[in-house]
């Protein structure tokens, strides 16, 4: 059943929030929606990119050869911008060495070999009590811990939880969209972590000093609300809302606005509305590891797609290589195309040598037959038709800009088109008849400006 | 395996499955005028389609580009092109005009896409100034023996002057037929002609422009498969009903009613088919409803104070070359804009 028809029949689903603009993908979420968190076994070899998060690299503080414990630091944070990385299983440092990842260059990696034979216990932890703890506490143990924006971009939490001091933050917005299709990774920590994720929500709250905390989900979850709600505090401080099924409605300028009617202002961030976003499996992280200490040393992936034998919702250990993944899953029918995240945002990989990282939330196979329609279609010029205009959702003009960046006028689009507004959901790609690669072009633009930028 | 940058999917139709639809949509508005008008409608628009295809493929080939008649969007030209002709136009005439059609109108400014003005409009009022005589002459509807005999002007040699009509119309089982349209008669003697006979067509007229209601069901067809911006058309049918709505209302023995404006003349198939014109229509969500009430309006003033009786052609287009003015001064407003310094 599709979510417009259920739309028609189901009461709870008439009055929903959005944002204009946006587009309707099939959800597909359907092979594994269904489908319980299993963990998922350990790898012999174990590959941890030292920058997993936006900002700085992690520094490695173990040698080759050292044996860890799981849950053991293994590189610490390199200033504020950054995180440290923790041992994901009980094992021997093999090397430090330059391996493939999904955004292309070779990076700095650890090399981790696990005792086959370990009974992989959690062996290093702190138990302590959060009610007792301050905010900047918090924030410190929050940094601590490794934890980094679980929905895909990465970005470090206890940045967001420090905001600049000019702004208060009084809502706290745990993001349970998950719009990319394919991707249920959210949708079962919200059902199976609820009590986590509610802990998490409270911490969050306590370290901005939020009054008040909204979990947003789609409203082709409504089985997570329910689940939410018949745990929510008494006190009804935190409360949870459906917002109406549209991609990007994850998208953190995107809830705000479907949520509470606020934009966060081009160039802010969302504390300039009063504001913090959280990926409500960063959050259910949170709840879980911040009472007993340790890191984020796994992670739940949705691995799924028509190539693949046995999707499902597993809890993988960060730096898992995809070939042991694939290998243990099975693949089927000419699987030819493999992509981190999800279809509408995720990076295409070429090697199977690439781990599973903290921002990494899914993995999607797709089948010769997916991808068909997509590789026999030409580019033809633009036929300004605004299909583009009509999608974009932040009300940008890919249209103009796309013809812009085809004669390479960067500057321009970023002068006059708000080039930087633009947050690559990839809207205008997906409706484009002509199949231009409007989004492919404007990353291009923006680190074309950004070279220029820094070349003067 | 492959490399793609993401997105990685896509589902929206290609430009050719689009062209293609405007093709189907026109298509009953094609075998209508052909029962109208009968042979020679079939003929205009066998030659405009087949010269339009072939001076495509020719300047694809002159300037050693892959030929680019697959997408289909010549056919739409070709056809709207014949269809806006009288129905006993010259057949070399039509020829002339499906080449500036493609030649002039497209494929100079770089082919599909890049075209300033609607293609078949251009190739229209190439012909318009170039054989006034033969785009103005008007043959009755459903005449007897249509299908069996040209209408003798389709078949004028070349370059010279064909024969009167007067003549052979006379000679047919008819009687009263003026030899105007209905927009012409209304504008230069006052005679109005019934609305229901615009609605379903049985007019004089250009080829294509007689049964208003045809051609609204074919866009709503176009609509309701999301390839046809129905903005354009709702703002310019609104703005022209309410501009001649107000001169009706001023003078009614002059003036026509504001149905009758809707419904005669070229005015719903220009709506339609051709203010929509995606490469030469303003792309942002103001403009649209701008772009579409300047044709409504410029066809109006130019219908009740022009000295022709049909203004549609020109209006479409003033706003085809005025479209991308009105894109750059209506700008989406973007989602978390801030407002300039100084205005708070």
């Amino acid at each position: 059943m599709t979510t417009a028809y259920k739309r028609l029949i189901d009461p709870r689903m008439w009055f929903m929030g959005t944002f204009s603009h946006g587009i309707h993908p099939a959800e597909n979420k359907q092979y594994t929606a269904d489908k319980a968190i299993q963990r998922f076994p350990f790898a012999p070899e174990l590959i941890l990119p030292l920058s997993q998060h936006a900002g700085a690299p992690s520094v490695p503080i173990v040698r080759p050869g050292q044996e860890v414990v799981r849950g053991e630091p293994i590189a610490e944070a390199a200033g504020f911008m950054s995180v440290p990385l923790h041992a994901p299983a009980t094992g021997v440092i093999k090397k430090i060495d330059l391996m493939p990842t999904a955004k292309g260059p070779r990076t700095l990696s650890i090399i981790l070999e696990v005792y086959p034979g370990d009974s992989q216990e959690m062996r290093f932890y702190q138990t302590r009590n959060v009610d007792t703890m301050t905010p900047q506490e918090i924030t410190q143990a929050v940094q601590d811990a490794g934890l980094v924006g679980l929905g895909g971009a990465a970005f470090p939490t206890h940045v967001k939880l420090s905001p600049p001091k000019e702004h208060t933050v009084e809502t706290v917005l745990i993001n349970g969209c998950e719009c990319e299709p394919f991707l249920t990774t959210d949708y079962r920590v919200m059902l199976e972590q609820t009590d986590d994720l509610i802990e998490g929500t409270r911490i969050f709250m306590k370290a901005l000093g939020a009054k008040k905390a909204i979990i947003g989900t789609e409203d082709n979850k409504l089985a997570a609300v329910e689940a939410i709600r018949a745990k929510l505090p008494a006190d009804g401080s935190i409360t949870v809302k459906a917002v109406k099924t549209k991609y990007p409605q994850g998208a953190e300028k995107m809830l705000a606005k479907s949520l509470l009617n606020l934009e966060i202002p081009s160039g802010g961030y969302p504390s300039s509305v009063g504001l913090a976003v959280f990926n409500v499996s960063s959050t259910a992280e949170i709840g879980a590891l911040l009472p007993v200490g340790g890191g984020v040393i796994e992670r739940v992936v949705t691995i799924t797609g028509p190539g693949v034998e046995k999707p499902g919702n597993y809890i993988v250990a960060i730096g898992t290589p995809l070939r042991f993944i694939l290998d243990q899953l099975g693949l089927k029918g000419g699987s030819q195309h493999l992509i981190l995240g999800g279809p509408m945002m995720g990076s295409a990989i070429s090697s199977l040598d690439v781990p599973i990282t903290k921002g990494c939330g899914g993995v999607l196979v797709l089948t010769e037959e997916d991808t068909r329609g997509e590789t026999s279609r030409g580019v033809h010029p633009c036929i300004s038709c605004g299909k583009c205009v009509e999608a974009c959702p932040m009300h940008l003009n890919p249209c103009n800009m796309g013809k812009l960046a085809y004669k390479h006028r960067y500057a321009e689009i970023a002068e006059s088109f708000h080039l930087n507004d633009c947050f690559e959901c990839g809207c205008c790609s997906y409706v484009c008849p002509s199949s231009i690669p409007l989004v492919q072009y404007f990353r291009i633009a923006k680190s074309a400006n950004r070279e220029k930028a820094k070349a003067s | 395996m492959e490399l793609r940058a993401s997105p990685h999917l896509r589902v929206s139709p290609s430009v050719e499955v689009i062209m293609r639809n405007v093709v189907y949509a026109l298509l009953p508005i094609c075998a209508f005028s052909v029962y109208q008008f009968g042979i020679s409608v079939f003929a205009l628009l066998a030659v405009s389609v087949i010269t339009c295809l072939l001076t495509e493929n020719l300047i694809c080939r002159l300037s050693g580009k892959t030929p680019t008649t697959g997408d289909w969007s010549v056919v739409i030209s070709a056809l709207l092109l014949a269809l806006t002709l009288p129905p006993g136009f010259p057949l070399w005439m039509a020829a002339v005009a499906s080449f500036v059609c493609v030649a002039v109108g497209k494929m100079l400014f770089g082919g599909l896409g890049f075209n300033v003005m609607n293609p078949a409009l251009v190739g229209r009022a190439f012909v318009q100034a170039a054989f006034p005589a033969s785009i103005t002459s008007w043959t009755p509807y459903m005449l007897p023996g249509r299908f069996a005999e040209f209408i003798p002007t389709s078949l004028a040699t070349p370059f010279l002057r064909p024969a009167p009509l007067a003549e052979w119309i006379a000679g047919k089982p008819l009687d009263g037929f003026s030899g105007a349209t209905p927009l012409a008669l209304m504008k230069f003697d006052h005679v109005p002609t019934d609305s229901i006979q615009l609605l379903i067509g049985t007019t004089a007229g250009s080829a294509g422009e007689t049964s208003a209601l045809l051609i609204f069901i074919c866009g709503i067809y176009l609509v309701v498969r999301k390839m046809m911006d129905w903005r354009i058309t709702a703002s310019v049918l609104l703005v022209a009903s309410a501009t001649s709505g107000i001169f009706y209302w001023m003078d009614q023995s002059i003036y026509p009613d504001p149905l009758f404006t809707l419904c005669s003349g070229g005015l719903m198939l220009g709506a339609v088919f051709m203010a929509t014109d995606m490469v030469a229509s303003p792309v942002t969500p103001w403009g649209v409803w701008i772009y579409g009430a300047l044709i409504g309006f410029v066809t109006i003033i130019i219908r009740l104070f022009g000295g022709l009786s049909e203004g549609v052609m020109y209006a479409i287009l003033l706003a085809n070359a005025s479209s991308p003015l009105i894109s750059a001064v209506t700008q989406p407003r973007i989602y978390g804009a801030t407002k300039p310094k100084g205005t708070e």
